[in-house]
């Protein structure tokens, strides 16, 4: 039993093995006076510390964590604490979105030598911990349910493009269909108010093939799938910083894949679209207008104009052309301004810590750990050999509880840092409507403040911001400890 | 005639509160309000608001939650004699008095597919056991079909009383409740609920009403068969899934799917003890049938999905007689990429063996 139980709180350590636990060693030996909170925790390099290692700390109790390497440019292993700076700083961009304070992290650099350093930090940081108190757990606040604002100005006009090149695509698709295993678009759902993705082999399924506002699936999730086939793809412009993103993680090659695009006009969020439609036996046709559709749903008429039912990731689209292409039909379309913050993070990013942790545990309540999200995703790359699914090292238990489900999509959210594309399809895949997307939302935006306005999937030669390092970080700035 | 009685909207409340007495607890269906809303079963609680919708997820966790405590154990040292390691165990099923309020047929029928595994096999799980002894069903009939819905298909219907112990049926002005079991109308007699048997023709006209607007429904009676023949024709199961994303959407939605794994966690050889966890786990998953040596059988997702709908049309039906399959149509609904388990069914007996033209008769 500590003798100071009560009066101390729980940090966490993580010292690299060849500077800062050796700093610790050393002041230690000089007898340096201090504060007991800290559990350490020796790593082979701060470049071995995964960020869930602070986040499953932090989600478990932890009141405070602190990771503490060898100084830059003095690595035992080269570069492991460029990589570490990186991701460590990306994550302390990421953890308010989940309502834990960011104070509650840091990262810093102790030399093996630097004893007197190593006890300035630790109790700068413990009384740190202390002046914020115990850390709020994500089970205590009672739920709190919010709605993100979805009144939203377009960049650009929303349609429904029926005006586009569908015949002239379908013809581009045949002439090519015979060197490729196969085409993947869209086609016809259940009914005529849903597509899903279709698998064109022969020119009678490319008769199948639809181009329209009900397109919502991202078919750039199937491609990994195809590695080392000729396949061709049908892209809306999201879709296409899906394939772009995937090329610049080798994921795909290039000489492998088709693509052919037309503009996108936007596209429906069929969760708004389902509410109003409501108990129907039966679609009986839809009408399409260049504003918007018409849904006739056993008899009774539903309208839906583009600009009030459009996807949330439609309103601020910078590229609703393909930025990749071989087959690029019809005329780019115009966007003008700066996008905005999405909706479901301007939704977070208007509550206090407290609430945001609130929110996610009256959210994360109703998962059932379907994972209908990580295996939308195109850049779920883990397939069936996904941390949450381990059983050596035991990632995740199998309880059930919001701490668990929080931790999966943190999870999931940090293995997209600097590589996900914002498409959407993990909330769009929610069969209970999380709004997880926002997580996602929060790491772009600290990935673009940190990397000069980085955009995952523009540029297939771009190298992702985590995959890379600069031996002088021009937007990450050290911090003293006085 | 069984029991009647009769409950207006605003009465609900009064009548939840009595269904909670005694430690019950009461699942209702509660809203939870997103861009993308959703209606799940949450205990009851005086003053929350709830709704009568069709919740987007199913009431199973009444009998199966989705994840359960099997054992707990624990190593206690003797301070005296430290030799002596004593290892206590508790096993107890996690049980309580449980009511489902306003579920729906398919929800109710359910249970009853549940239950033939659970409890008729050689063996009866004493957890599941424990839970269904201790569980009333009050389902609420519904009064139309809808896009996904296919209850009729698979011998169930808007109105189908099986696995109910109370329906309830939505009339002008309030509902009818109609007691089915002993179980439904000792609940009744207990309430103080008004007599309704007056109101009963009418909860009759609404039930046939339901009936009434269902598209016709295919006859499915060959369907064992046919889709045990597809067993080998791989080309014809990779066809219909080359869309599935192999996630666990239609099975963790569904109201009669029951596999589980089990894992254990914790320190069972500390003084903070292990427990040995079951959670619902989907066949859908590439894990669910990897082997220690790394083979995995169902390596391709379109054996996965085989798996999925040859279970609950032909296998199940082989062994215990019915399909398990409620036609809820939440797999279809939920689904990211709406894969349509009727369509499969309908490709898969089209074997070009039927009279008319290789469709599958209809039945009205």
């Amino acid at each position: 039993m500590p003798v100071l139980n009560g009066k101390e709180l729980r940090i966490v350590g993580f010292l690299c093995n060849w500077c800062s636990y050796g700093g610790a060693d050393t002041a230690g030996v000089a007898r340096a006076t201090q504060p007991t909170d800290l559990r350490v925790i020796r790593v082979p390099c701060s470049g071995r510390i995964d960020p869930l290692f602070i986040v499953k700390a932090l989600l478990n109790g932890a009141d405070g964590v602190l990771v503490s390497g060898c100084h830059p440019r003095d690595c035992h292993y080269a570069a492991g604490n460029f990589y570490a700076r990186r991701r460590l700083e990306v994550l302390k961009q990421f953890l308010p979105v989940l309502g834990i304070d960011e104070r509650r992290f840091e990262y810093t650099w102790v030399s093996a030598s630097e004893g007197q350093r190593w006890q300035q930090v630790v109790t700068v940081f413990t009384d740190r911990i202390h002046k914020l108190g115990p850390a709020p757990k994500l089970e205590d606040p009672e739920p709190l349910l919010k709605i993100a604002d979805m009144a939203l100005t377009s960049l650009r006009s929303l349609g429904t493009g029926q005006n586009a090149a569908l015949g002239e695509l379908k013809e581009a698709i045949k002439a090519k269909l015979p060197e490729l295993d196969c085409v993947i678009g869209w086609q016809q759902g259940y009914d005529a108010a849903h597509t899903v993705p279709l698998f064109m082999k022969t020119p009678e399924d490319v008769d199948k093939l639809v181009w329209g506002p009900f397109n919502v699936n991202n078919p750039a999730v199937y491609l990994p799938s195809f590695k080392g086939k000729k396949v061709g793809i049908v892209v809306k412009g999201c879709d296409s910083r899906s394939v772009v993103e995937q090329l610049q993680e080798n994921l795909i090659r290039r000489e492998d894949v088709t693509i052919f695009a037309l503009p996108c006009e936007g596209t429906l969020d069929m969760a708004r679209v389902n509410q109003e439609l409501g108990r129907y036996n039966k679609i009986d046709g839809v009408a399409y207008d260049e504003a918007g559709v018409t849904i006739t749903a056993d008899g009774k008429e539903h309208r839906f104009c583009m600009t009030d039912f459009a996807q949330g990731k439609c309103y601020g689209c910078t590229t609703p052309s393909a930025v990749l292409a071989d087959t690029m039909l019809g005329q780019p379309v115009k966007v003008e301004g700066e996008a905005q913050t999405p909706p479901e993070l301007a939704l977070l990013d208007s509550m206090s810590l407290d609430e945001r942790l609130a929110f996610w545990r009256g959210q994360m309540d109703r998962c059932l750990r379907c994972y209908a999200c990580r295996n939308a995703c195109p850049m779920c790359v883990c397939r069936d050999y996904c941390v949450s699914d381990s059983r050596d090292p035991h990632w995740m238990t199998q309880n059930d509880g919001p701490k668990e489900k929080l931790f999966f999509q943190t999870i999931h959210a940090l293995h997209l840092a600097g590589r996900c594309t914002g498409c959407g399809e993990c909330q769009r895949a929610c069969p209970v409507g999380i709004p997880i997307l926002a997580l996602r939302q929060q790491i772009a935006r600290a990935v673009a403040q940190l990397f000069d306005g980085y955009k995952p999937g523009l540029n297939p030669d771009d190298v992702p911001p985590l995959l890379g390092y600069e031996v002088v970080e021009k937007n990450i700035h050290e911090r003293d400890w006085k | 005639m069984s029991m009647i009685r009769f409950v207006t909207p605003d009465g609900l409340p009064a009548f939840l509160a009595y269904l909670s007495q005694n430690g019950r607890r009461v699942l209702v269906p509660v809203e939870k309000p997103a861009n993308k809303r959703s209606v799940v079963f949450e205990p009851w609680q005086e003053g929350k608001p709830f709704t009568l919708e069709k919740a987007t997820v199913p009431a199973k966790e009444a009998v199966l939650p989705q994840c359960e405590t099997l054992v707990r154990y624990k190593k206690t040292k003797d301070p005296e004699n430290p030799s002596h390691v004593a290892m206590s165990l508790d096993d107890t099923p996690e049980a309580q008095p449980t009511v489902v309020f306003a579920c729906r047929p398919c929800d109710a029928r359910g249970y009853v597919v549940l239950d033939r595994p659970y409890l008729k096999g050689p063996y009866a799980d004493p957890y599941y056991k424990a839970r269904r002894e201790q569980l009333t069903v009050v389902t609420l009939t519904c009064g139309s079909g809808c896009n996904t819905c296919f209850c009729h298909w698979v011998g169930g219907g808007p109105t189908s009383p099986e696995g109910s112990d109370v329906l309830m049926t939505e009339i002008e002005g309030g509902y009818v409740l109609q007691a089915i079991t002993p179980k439904g109308e000792e609940l009744l007699a207990a309430s103080s609920l008004a007599e309704g048997a007056d109101m009963f023709p009418k909860a009759e006209a609404a039930r046939k009403a339901a009936w009434a607007s269902l598209a016709p429904a295919p006859n499915l009676k060959e369907a064992p068969q046919k889709i045990a023949a597809r067993f080998n024709d791989t080309e014809f199961w990779q066809n219909q899934t080359d869309r599935c994303l192999s996630c666990g959407a239609c099975t963790y939605f569904c109201p009669t799917c029951y596999c589980f794994t089990i894992t254990d966690e914790g320190e069972g050889l500390s003084e903070k003890g292990g427990q040995r966890l079951r959670s619902w786990d989907n066949c859908m998953s590439s894990l669910f049938t990897r082997e220690a040596s790394g083979h995995n059988p169902r390596m391709l997702k379109a054996f996965r999905m085989r798996n999925r709908v040859s279970h609950k049309y032909s296998t199940y039906p082989e062994n215990w007689g019915s399909f398990s399959c409620s036609g809820c149509g939440r797999c279809i609904g939920n689904c990211p990429v709406c894969l349509d388990i009727r369509s499969i069914v309908l490709a898969a007996m089209d074997d070009g063996n039927d009279d008319k033209n290789g469709k599958p008769s209809t039945d009205k």
